[in-house]
């Protein structure tokens, strides 16, 4: 059950992607609607975060396209946001929380350029929002798993982005913690921000989100919430596994051989 | 040796001069340009880019006959940068992982280089001689054009770096989120393995093709002990860098027959090792006080809780109490009690009277805090954890040292001022 909708904020037109020359993402096509909280959803492996890091342009594409606002990424990228995974980098890296968020202005500077009066007050507030203000002068190493979101986060909204994808921002991190993002989240699409969520725990989907993908490989579902999260859809995106088409992708890795010609 | 020593100081020769400043601008290049490899978790592709320049050197100088050395810096500069390309390539397309690739790649061109040397040495060729200079290093070696050389190249490395210092910091940081906001990080990556080649052959004739990864990285491991923040180690990492190769100079002078790269790596050695044992906080020696200022506390606090706990069962506040009392209820050694004795009294907590030790007022309202955190805690575990009252007396004798005032509050609140814990003992409120 695939919702396609008119001018989508975010359109992806069948999609394929290897990772590490084996198949994760089959024939993605689907349309995603402006200022919603989005989540996709999909077992370990279903390829979640590789959607997101092709979205973004991380990764090479097998087939397919993506427009953003009907463009091409590179034209849009300053109206993007990307949060990766907390573990993805180092946090024994020399550097302050401020420094970090900083980077979410790097962007618009460019090159050679020193952050200016109007950047410093955007980190401030951005730390201001995610309540981290007090600890701008920390080393990033001292900090807790949920302050490491809170600051990526903080980098983001530093961005002043239209679009936000976010990879997993509720993984490992407290209780008091993920209210705080969840609430962010919702003020951010209120101001009609679309924001796209890698998230894992079914219990708290329904109460999260607006809009879901349900993704396994291939995509299950797209759609409001009310008409996607069914148990049917939910069965059919983590029950059947899909073993046949595990063992193609397995297959075409072992042997190095182009799933497109 | 006195001699050369006094001849060196004096800076009589204009070329001790130029030496002395090359190699030290030299050496901060390297060190601030090592940093960023070291950063990026690569720091073994300098050692790698090192030995493989040997090849490079030598055809260069086969091929022109002469030891010039902008020509001898090219060639450096070329072999250097095939070495890293073969190493990517190899980790890109094999199975081979990078610490093998690099181990592969140094060892092939080293090996070419050491055989095209050989060839050169037994040629006859007149020019050759110093040019084995380039394996240990030797600085004195230098004349005063190659230093202008060496020094240019240097300065625009350090400019380079501060030009570009952003966007060093974010692909070393978090490379994907650099890919997402639009710096080519392909492009930096690819002027960062430029400096890094150009700052091995800056330091070659200086340090020596086999110890040069020295240079690159271990001012920045020693730096990363004194600082957090990245602006200051590269300072301090360019400073130590300086002062090696400063070193190293000095040595070649006073000690002509002693090649300098050994020399340096000795220098960056020490200073290396002292951050490590007494850096402030990061250091051995500082964790270690640190350790024992958290046992001597834990000491300290569990010997008031006992005074507390035998004057609170008998009815005995303020009646001097003996090592042997205190011992039921601690089983510390009597040496180790009466050290402690001798610091709570210096700390103004414990008095003294000609039968023992008692609590004073100071001493008895600190213990009576002990104790309620304790019972506190206690009665946290049973409530909130539900874990059984008997097992909840060796976590509260940890956690009672670390609770601050403002958790010391939250958790009074959460429990509603308690009159009791777990056991039935009273908590001792402060009023």
């Amino acid at each position: 059950m695939i919702t396609q909708i008119d001018n989508p904020v975010i359109e992806i037109h069948d999609l394929s992607v290897s990772y590490e020359k084996k198949p994760v993402l089959w024939d993605v096509d689907m349309s995603l609607p402006e200022g919603k909280l989005i989540g996709i959803i999909g077992p370990n492996g279903a390829g979640k975060s590789t959607l997101l890091k092709s979205i973004m342009g991380l990764i090479p594409l097998s087939s397919g396209y993506i427009n953003i606002e009907g463009k091409p990424l590179k034209e849009v990228r300053s109206k993007i946001s990307y949060v990766p995974q907390r573990e993805s980098v180092d946090w024994d890296f020399p550097t302050s929380v401020f420094e970090v968020v900083m980077m979410g202005r790097y962007g618009q500077l460019g090159l050679l350029k020193r952050p200016r009066k109007s950047d410093r007050e955007i980190v401030m507030d951005s730390l201001h929002k995610v309540g981290m203000e007090a600890f701008k002068d920390r080393q990033i190493s001292e900090l807790s798993g949920g302050q490491q979101q809170r600051v990526f986060l903080a980098r983001a909204l530093a961005q002043q982005a239209d679009i936000y994808f976010m990879d997993e921002p509720f993984a490992g991190v407290d209780a008091a913690t993920e209210k705080a993002i969840v609430e962010l989240l919702r003020s951010m699409s209120a101001q009609n921000k679309t924001v796209i969520v890698v998230h894992h725990d079914l219990q708290s989907v329904a109460r999260y989100f607006d809009w879901i993908i349900l993704l396994n490989m291939r995509l299950v579902a797209s759609g409001p919430i009310e008409e996607t999260f069914t148990p049917e859809l939910l069965q059919e995106t983590y029950g059947g596994k899909l073993t046949l088409l595990t063992e193609i992708s397995d297959l075409i890795q072992k042997n190095r051989f182009p799933n497109r010609e | 040796m006195w001699e050369n020593a006094i001849d060196f100081f004096s800076f009589t020769d204009a070329n001790v001069i130029y030496v002395v400043l090359g190699t030290i601008i030299l050496g901060a290049s390297a060190a601030v340009v090592g940093s960023f490899t070291f950063l990026r978790k690569r720091a073994l592709i300098g050692d790698a880019i090192a030995h493989s320049i040997l090849p490079g050197i030598c055809i260069a100088f086969i091929l022109g006959g002469t030891k010039n050395y902008a020509f001898l810096i090219i060639g450096a500069f070329i072999s250097g940068w095939i070495s890293i390309l073969l190493v990517d390539y190899i980790t890109k397309k094999s199975k081979l992982k990078e610490d093998t690739a690099i181990g592969l790649i140094l060892s092939v061109f080293f090996g070419v280089g050491i055989l095209l040397m050989t060839y050169i040495q037994q040629s006859g060729n007149a020019e050759q001689t110093g040019l084995n200079y380039f394996l240990f290093g030797k600085a004195a070696s230098m004349v005063g054009q190659d230093v202008i050389v060496f020094s240019v190249i240097s300065v625009i490395l350090i400019i380079t770096v501060f030009l570009f210092y952003k966007e060093l910091q974010l692909i070393s940081f978090d490379e994907a989120f650099a890919q997402s906001i639009g710096i080519r990080v392909k492009l930096i990556s690819f002027i960062l393995s430029s400096l890094t080649v150009l700052a091995v052959v800056t330091g070659i004739q200086a340090v020596g093709v086999v110890l040069m990864a020295a240079l690159l990285i271990t001012p920045f491991a020693a730096a990363r002990y004194w600082s957090g923040y990245l602006p200051r180690i590269l300072i301090l990492a360019a400073i130590i860098g300086g002062f090696s190769g400063f070193s190293g100079t000095y040595i070649s002078y006073i000690a002509p027959n002693m090649p300098t790269g050994p020399w340096v790596v000795m220098v960056l050695s020490v200073i290396a090792l002292i951050s490590i044992v007494f850096a402030p906080k990061k250091g051995i020696v500082s964790r270690w006080f640190k350790q024992r200022k958290y046992r001597r506390l834990i000491q300290d606090e569990n010997i008031l809780k006992a005074f507390f706990q035998i004057a609170e069962s008998n009815e005995s506040f303020g009646e001097p109490k003996s090592v042997a009392m205190i011992r039921k209820k601690r089983y510390y050694s009597d040496r180790l009690i009466n050290r402690i004795f001798k610091r709570l009294k210096r700390q103004g907590f414990l008095k003294q009277s000609a039968s023992g030790y008692y609590l004073s007022k100071f001493g008895q309202r600190k213990a009576a805090r002990l104790v309620k955190l304790h019972r506190l805690w206690e009665l946290y575990l049973t409530e909130y954890l539900r874990i059984a009252p008997d097992h909840v007396h060796e976590d509260a004798d940890t956690i009672e040292h670390l609770i601050t005032p403002e958790l010391e509050k939250k958790l009074e609140e959460k429990l509603n001022y308690p009159k009791a814990d777990p056991h039935n003992s009273q908590i001792p409120y402060d009023n």
